[in-house]
């Protein structure tokens, strides 16, 4: 591969994430060797978007909206349900790896706050019975 | 969707290929019944099933060539989820269920018949768009396509007549006459900071570049606003019309629209109507015949906020991290690659094709002495009519939050709009009839921002809120500045305290002064503005933050260190 211009690194990672689920350490270090983009700045970016896990991640990622509307619609019940249902607060993973969970800070789904998605799916109205139903929808 | 049989996707050539298309289309679609259902935002809450059972009940019926059922972008009536439009005679109906969807196709599809329960209010006289109070208070200009059109079909939006501004303004004007209708139409940027646009255009073209390149924002961070996902989900074709004008207008060579990656329908929406755009000659080379050529490609965010801010969006479309670069220079005089750039929200470009259609002059017709046209808001929080909505700027908040959004669920007390997200502010009721606009809200101390509007009544803590949006500031700060990186932190922990039970009259006055450093100092938008909940706050309800601190309860019973102990109970 000829060297690429730090422009597609974002692009680049992205359809990494997408494969592997994270950013594997090594498979960082041969996109560095092979786009001629330092390692040290592929890291940098890794660690500054949140997007970006550098860990092993979940199946499917939970995120549990935090954005204003849902704040003032409960989100806090919804956030307690889901982590008392996948064990886990956010930040981590289940440890069969099904999921991962984590807060998002509004998906603009504010109209029917409170708002919880999964990968690209979106969840409104949750309510703290609905969430073993959600949950239960993912492998 | 129309009927595939009318066209094969071939090459739109010139202007006159588009309006003879677009004859043909409407003329087949003329007098359709067409159920429209959402297939975005009410995904959320079951559409997906709707419309399958929608589609199925019409092969059941045998009615296929009858019936068309079409996936749309957003109704606006939110609240009322899952929604579908029954046209002709446009028929708002909502909570729909599949049980019930055989009995909508053949009453009221084919019969006209009105099912009480699905209307607004489950009220019969509430059936038709017309009498419905949400959409009678409102003027539909550059939502007119959203719900109407099936976004991932090119040629729905030709019907509708997308396009045809682009045919107009690359082929009969040239691109400063365009940059001068824009500045007789005094559009304001859409995305918050409501800089004029042909303003900015016009100092972007008074500055040498090899390149020069467009810019679409689209990363919508503030919590509560859905504008831009609404526009990119429902009327893809209008975003991009709006950009091919106003890149030719600037002369840029290659556009991108940068999504956050929250958005993933509106990704896969706008993907698409590139393709498409990109098969009929709309985008790519020799657009429509012009000899002007564009580009666009789109680029995901990576969840992080202060991307929405331009310079450092620029800095992450560049492959670096996210951070604000110091203003001056602009990006108009140089931004991506050190080029001239036009950053503009992507209302602010669904705006351009109406000015190109009618004229600057007639688009500054409407509105303010300050803000001219229509804004879409996003009304969430505690109001009955969730949903999205487009006024004409100088609507009052009351006509917005009453008028349009039929007041408080249950009866409830109007205690403040939210306006502006982290960079806004909260009007308190005494100005429910403030004709909005972006002057006014800066005099009461909020701002007009993206849209984002969130009712709060009185089960909601100001000061709980003025907590909530420093910690999300704080958390979004990109670090590159100490007033906003320390100065946010230092706001939160004094907020903190107070709602904990252990703030004092002090702790007010350093709320003020520190607030005041911070917006001062700080490099970029984020920091500049990031105290404005608070200070708004701290001006407007006064009463509730002495009640934290003096009296040492919450009125609004939400700060748990200030509750009454409840006897019997433990904690
Ligand atoms: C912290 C921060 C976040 C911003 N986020 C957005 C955003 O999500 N969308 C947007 O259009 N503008 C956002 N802006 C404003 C942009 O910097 C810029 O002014 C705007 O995109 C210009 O387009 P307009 O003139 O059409 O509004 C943000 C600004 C700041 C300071
Ligand atoms: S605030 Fe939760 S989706 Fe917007």
């Amino acid at each position: 591969m000829a060297p690429v211009d730090h422009g597609h690194a974002i692009p680049l990672l992205q359809k990494i994430q997408d494969t592997y689920g994270y950013l594997p350490r090594e498979v960082l270090l041969e996109l560095s060797a092979e786009t001629g983009i330092p390692a040290a700045h592929l890291f940098g970016l890794a660690t500054f978007y949140a997007q970006f896990h550098l860990e092993e991640h979940g199946r499917h990622t939970v995120r549990v909206c935090r954005g204003t509307a849902c704040h003032v619609r409960g989100r806090q019940i919804i956030q307690d349900a889901i982590d008392e249902e996948l064990g886990i607060g956010p930040g981590e993973t289940t440890e069969d790896r099904r999921y991962s969970l984590e807060t998002v800070a509004c998906v603009g789904t504010c109209f029917l706050a409170p708002v919880v998605m999964v990968d690209h799916d979106y969840f409104g109205k949750v309510d703290p019975n609905k969430v073993g139903e959600i949950m239960g929808g993912y492998e | 969707m129309v009927d595939s049989m009318v066209v094969t996707p071939t090459r739109i050539a010139t202007p006159s290929d588009l309006a003879a298309l677009q004859e043909r289309l409407a003329a087949a679609a003329e007098g359709r019944r067409r159920v429209l259902v959402c297939s975005t935002g009410c995904l959320a809450i079951g559409a997906r099933e709707v419309e399958a059972a929608f589609r199925e009940e019409v092969v059941a019926a045998g009615l296929e060539d009858e019936v068309d059922v079409v996936q749309t972008g957003c109704h606006g009536l939110c609240a009322m989820a899952p929604v579908a439009v029954i046209e002709p005679n446009d028929i708002v109906y909502g909570r729909n269920r599949v049980k019930y969807i055989p009995d909508v196709i053949s009453k009221t599809v084919m019969n006209g018949e009105v099912i009480k329960r699905f209307c607004y209010g489950r009220d019969a006289e509430m059936a038709h768009v017309q009498d419905i109070p949400f959409y009678a208070h409102q003027t539909k200009r550059v939502l007119r396509n959203v719900g109407r059109v099936d976004p991932q079909e090119i040629d729905d939006a030709i019907q509708r007549g997308v396009y045809s501004a682009a045919g107009k303004a690359l082929t009969t004007m040239t691109p400063d006459e365009i940059v001068e209708e824009v500045k007789a139409s005094a559009l304001r940027g859409r995305g918050g900071g409501g800089f004029p646009a042909g303003l900015k255009w016009e100092i972007c073209k008074q500055n040498p570049g090899t390149e020069r390149y467009l810019i679409c924002n689209a990363d919508e961070g503030d919590p509560g606003a859905f504008m831009d996902r609404a526009l990119l989900e429902g009327d893809p074709h209008s975003v991009l019309e709006g950009m091919i004008i106003s890149a030719y207008a600037i002369e840029a060579t290659k556009g991108f629209i940068y999504v956050r990656a929250e958005y993933p329908i509106a990704v896969r929406h706008i993907r698409k109507a590139i393709e498409e755009a990109h098969e009929r000659g709309l985008l790519g080379d020799d657009i429509l015949g012009s000899g002007y050529s564009l580009d666009i490609e789109v680029r995901e965010g990576a969840g992080a906020f202060v991307c929405g801010e331009e310079t450092a969006m620029i800095a992450s479309l560049e492959g670096e991290r996210g951070v604000a670069r110091p203003k001056p220079p602009y990006p108009a005089v140089r931004g991506f690659y050190g080029e001239p750039t036009i950053i503009n929200n992507v209302e602010t470009f669904a705006n351009v094709p109406l000015i190109v259609d009618e004229g600057g002059a007639a688009f500054a017709e409407s509105g303010t002495e300050g803000s001219k046209g229509t804004k879409i808001f996003a009304l969430a929080g505690q109001v009955q009519n969730t949903g999205l909505v487009e006024v004409p700027m100088g609507a009052t908040i009351r006509d917005i939050v009453f008028g349009v959004g039929g007041g408080m669920p249950r009866n409830r007390e109007f205690k403040a709009v939210q306006m502006g997200g982290p960079s806004g502010g909260c009007v308190p009721a005494a100005h429910l009839d403030l004709p909005i606009d972006y002057d006014s809200l800066k005099e009461v101390g909020a701002i007009m921002g993206s849209g984002g509007m969130i009712v709060m009544d009185n089960t909601t803590c100001i000061v709980d809120i003025a907590r909530y949006f420093i910690a999300f500031c704080a958390e979004e700060s990109c670090g590159v500045c100490a007033p906003c990186r320390l100065g946010t932190v230092q706001l939160e922990e004094i907020l903190n305290r107070i709602t904990d039970g252990r703030g004092t009259l002090e702790d007010l006055d350093k709320l003020e002064s520190l607030g005041e450093v911070v917006k001062e100092t700080s490099l970029c938008g984020l920091g500049q503005t990031a105290p404005n909940p608070v200070m708004s706050t701290l001006r407007h309800f006064r009463d509730e933050y002495l009640a934290h601190v003096v009296d040492k309860t919450c009125p609004a019973g939400v700060c748990k260190a200030l509750l009454p102990v409840q006897e019997g109970k433990d904690s």
